[in-house]
């Protein structure tokens, strides 16, 4: 077990330190110099130079990337051209607003998607199952960013009860604060529980027709206890499997609707720094996000082994 | 000027006796002030978020629309019909060569940390724009300076290698604002002025803050608001929504033209539509062929009717142009009349400069809404006349500049050219028009020997006429300043003749 987790962390360290040489190339070869887009079009080649001297951009590639990443290890994750504050702050401040967002997100989505896709598969191919089965499909292929656009318009704009976009700050109170994601997390989370109802649904499916559910139920148990004790449980692998991988695309649907609803989260920040070549800030976010994912999946296998004991008895 | 003065103060006048009597009614009646009171807070939105918030180390204009005239001033600034005014300078003498400008400073004036503005803060700022290792955006501006000199605390000398024309103009820019040598460092993230409002605080990809400066050097001007803030909304569904729900109070620069129709059934708010000094011209390569031929590009320029561009791109709303000019610009001659829309006279140019079944090229388009609609619209009156055009959407600004701006490697490019009076693009040396006359840099050599406004108009003038024949770039249309704010504010600027949000003279009305 321990040493199962000792390669696995190791194995992350791996993946990360390739994952940064392959930001660093990628931003590097993307067309565009930050110093050429924050002097305009007017700027002489002297002053351009003095520019790229003072961000540091006229150092050779292989000083660029190290002098990054010894920064990143020091835990300085360097100065925002544009913005001329440090990255990892900026980082923080954004968190606030995309970590309780994206938490919101996922709980919203698993409360929808569990009792839904559960509910589906024991009503399989009644009216229910085929009602669920259209949530799903429509809020798989309908964009994020389009529900944000109707729920501003029926939320703010006609009714006039939420904010119609942007971020009051959490020192305006959680409530506001709360408020202000709500919309957002349920235009991100929608998604996600239309794939998670699906996955839900085929898994008790499968589950319940195992010979331990049909002992349950010969024993005597009720539909309902037979279901979620004996079923759901073991249903909960794929879920959790398919939760963790769709922290990727939760990450990606939250660039999306923080520009649609105008909130200061780290996709915002990604699109901005991207737009306007503030490369060392693209870097850092990044590098985040696929430590984020990194971190998730092995996260996700670890919660295998919590929720699956023949997993666990596999490892040691 | 006078006039204006006497009209506003006059106003003030009427509005403050208006606001007693309401006062006095609301007390009558048992109301609270408070509720008969005008409010002092206003929340401007904005597309773009500044990058840094000082305007002398960046060219974004969005730095500009925040701090110029409310957090930082210039020792001469530029009011709202694009004159030139005193500001940190009381007035100036200029020798009668042209070479020596003569600054009487202001006395009494306070950047927000305390420190006092005088005739060595005025040096520093201006060294330090046009020093060996400036990063100012318009350091050019600062070019023919040769010295400065502070012969005493309130007086302040340019000596300068050639005459200037436009010094006095360009130092009112927000490029060439006065900062201060304590905190001139620290100004992209807390930037200290002399101006009205000072800076409170910047929530990142979210808003700035503004108070009011209790100090204000200014006596004549009485600042109706206490607060500003600006906050930025890129979307534009986004913008109207905030518009509507009532979280911005204004929206000076509106970004979509086709959703100014929404509001119209909304009684609080009320659309303003001015000018702007965005000109939209489609860039010609004049080094590459068939381009290096005028007549190519008088026949493309007559295969363009301004007024569908105009139509098909932001809905209708913008100002034809026949040069690299505005409305706004001093000496603006309309010449949309030299080579007006007809595709008859544009095919049998084509055809005498030896392309009589046309020709294929490619439009290097930015992916934003105005440049995508133009090229579309261009593309089919080019195949009226048998020119084929391929759109290449090239990503702006990053790869814009990269591949169009330093490297000219285009046919021909679309962009929204931001900077006011600036015609003398097509005199630089390189630049992406590759456009090289004469003739032309002579004009504009003699726009900078002439101190006379007259003189310069007259000037500008033949140097728009010359532009509008050799055609190095088609000239379409001057973007439409689309403002959308509640009825109840008063005192924004309708035209925009440089990018800017001046709020000395925002108030709510009772």
């Amino acid at each position: 077990m321990i040493s199962l987790l000792i390669r696995r962390i190791l194995s992350l360290a791996v993946t990360l330190l390739i994952v940064s040489l392959l930001i660093f190339t990628v931003m590097d070869l993307l067309p565009g110099d930050p110093a050429a887009i924050m002097l305009g079009t007017s700027a002489s080649p002297e002053t351009l130079a003095a520019l790229q001297k003072q961000l540091g951009l006229d150092q050779p590639l292989p000083v660029r990337y190290l002098a990054w990443l010894a920064g990143v290890f020091r835990g300085d994750l360097g100065q925002s051209y544009t913005y001329g504050v440090p990255v990892a702050g900026l980082i923080a401040e954004r968190l606030a607003v995309t970590l309780p967002l994206a938490l919101i997100a996922i709980v919203l989505s698993v409360a929808i998607a569990i009792p839904l896709g559960v509910q589906a598969a024991r009503k399989h191919n009644g009216v229910f199952d085929f009602a669920a089965g259209l949530f799903s499909y429509i809020s798989i292929a309908v964009p994020a960013f389009w529900v944000g656009l109707l729920l501003i318009i029926l939320f703010s704009t006609m009714l006039g009860w939420m904010p119609a976009g942007g971020f009051p700050g959490w020192d305006a109170g959680f409530l506001a604060g709360l408020k202000a994601l709500i919309l957002p997390a349920v235009a991100l989370a929608l998604p996600q529980a239309g794939v998670l109802t699906r996955v839900a649904r085929a898994a008790v499916l499968e589950v319940m027709n195992e010979d331990f559910v049909r002992t349950a139920r010969a024993k005597g148990v009720s539909d309902g206890v037979a279901i979620w004790r004996h079923a759901v449980p073991n249903a909960l692998v794929p879920v959790f499997t398919m939760l963790g991988l769709q922290f990727t695309f939760l990450i990606a649907g939250a660039v999306l609707v923080e520009n649609v609803f105008n909130l200061p989260g780290l996709g915002r920040l990604a699109y901005q720094a991207l737009s306007q070549r503030d490369i060392i800030v693209m870097q850092d976010v990044v590098l985040f996000f696929s430590a984020l994912v990194i971190l998730m999946n092995f996260l996700v296998d670890l919660a295998y082994l919590v929720v699956d004991p023949r997993l666990r008895a596999g490892a040691q | 000027m006078m006039g204006r003065t006497t009209f506003l103060g006059s106003a003030t006048f009427l509005k403050s006796a208006a606001f007693g009597l309401v006062m006095s009614t609301g007390l009558l009646l048992g109301q609270t002030g408070a509720e008969a009171a005008a409010k002092t807070a206003i929340t401007v939105g904005m597309a773009i978020e500044p990058a840094g918030l000082d305007p002398t180390i960046a060219a974004p204009v969005a730095i500009g629309q925040v701090t110029w005239q409310n957090i930082f001033e210039g020792l001469t600034t530029i009011d709202k019909d694009g004159k030139v005014k005193p500001q940190l300078a009381e007035s100036w003498q200029i020798s009668p060569d042209g070479l020596t400008y003569t600054f009487k400073l202001r006395q009494g004036v306070k950047y927000h940390n305390g420190v006092a503005f005088d005739s060595s803060v005025a040096k520093y700022s201006i060294d330090r724009a046009r020093g060996a290792d400036s990063v100012n955006p318009q350091k050019r501006y600062f070019a023919s300076i040769d010295t400065v000199e502070t012969p005493d605390a309130s007086t302040l000398v340019l000596k300068l290698k050639q005459p200037a024309g436009s010094l006095l103009y360009w130092l009112g820019w927000p490029s060439s604002t006065i900062v201060e040598p304590k905190s001139a460092a620290d100004n992209k993230t807390t930037p200290v002025g002399t101006g009205p409002f000072k800076f409170v605080s910047w929530s990142k990809g979210s808003k700035v803050d503004l108070a009011r400066n209790a100090d204000y050097w200014n006596k004549s001007i009485s600042l109706k608001l206490d607060t500003a803030a600006f906050r930025f909304i890129s979307d534009p569904q986004a913008q109207a929504a905030a518009l509507k729900a009532g979280d911005v109070d204004a929206f000076p620069e509106f970004g979509a033209p086709e959703l100014i129709k929404s509001f119209e059934g909304d009684k609080r708010l009320t659309t303003v539509i001015g000018n702007t000094e965005l000109k939209v011209v489609a860039g010609m390569n004049n080094t590459r062929k068939p381009f290096s031929d005028k007549k190519v590009r008088q026949a493309l320029m007559m295969a363009v009717d301004r007024a569908t561009v105009v139509e098909g791109a932001w809905s209708g709303f913008g100002t034809p142009i026949g040069s690299h000019y505005t409305p706004n610009d001093r000496g603006y001659k309309d010449l949309t009349g030299v080579y007006p829309y007809d595709a008859a006279k544009a095919k049998a140019l084509l055809a005498e400069a030896g392309f009589p079944n046309g020709f294929t090229f490619t439009i290097k388009a930015p992916q934003m809404a105005y440049a995508q609609r133009t090229s579309q619209v261009l593309q089919a009156m080019f195949a009226e006349i048998g020119v084929t055009m391929n759109i290449e959407t090239t990503e702006f600004p990053a790869k814009w500049v990269a591949d169009v701006l330093k490297a000219a490697d285009y046919d021909m490019t679309i962009v929204a050219h931001a900077e006011p009076m600036d015609i003398d693009i097509y005199s630089r040396d390189p630049y992406y028009f590759n456009y090289k006359n004469p003739a032309f840099n002579d004009v504009l050599k003699k726009v900078e020997m002439t101190s006379d406004a007259a003189g310069q108009e007259k000037l500008y003038g033949e140097a728009q006429t010359i532009l509008s024949n050799d055609v190095p770039a088609l000239f379409l249309f001057v973007m439409p300043k689309l403002g959308v704010w509640d009825g109840k504010v008063k005192g924004l600027w309708e035209n925009e003749p440089i990018p800017s949000n001046v709020l000395t003279d925002v108030h709510w009305e009772e």
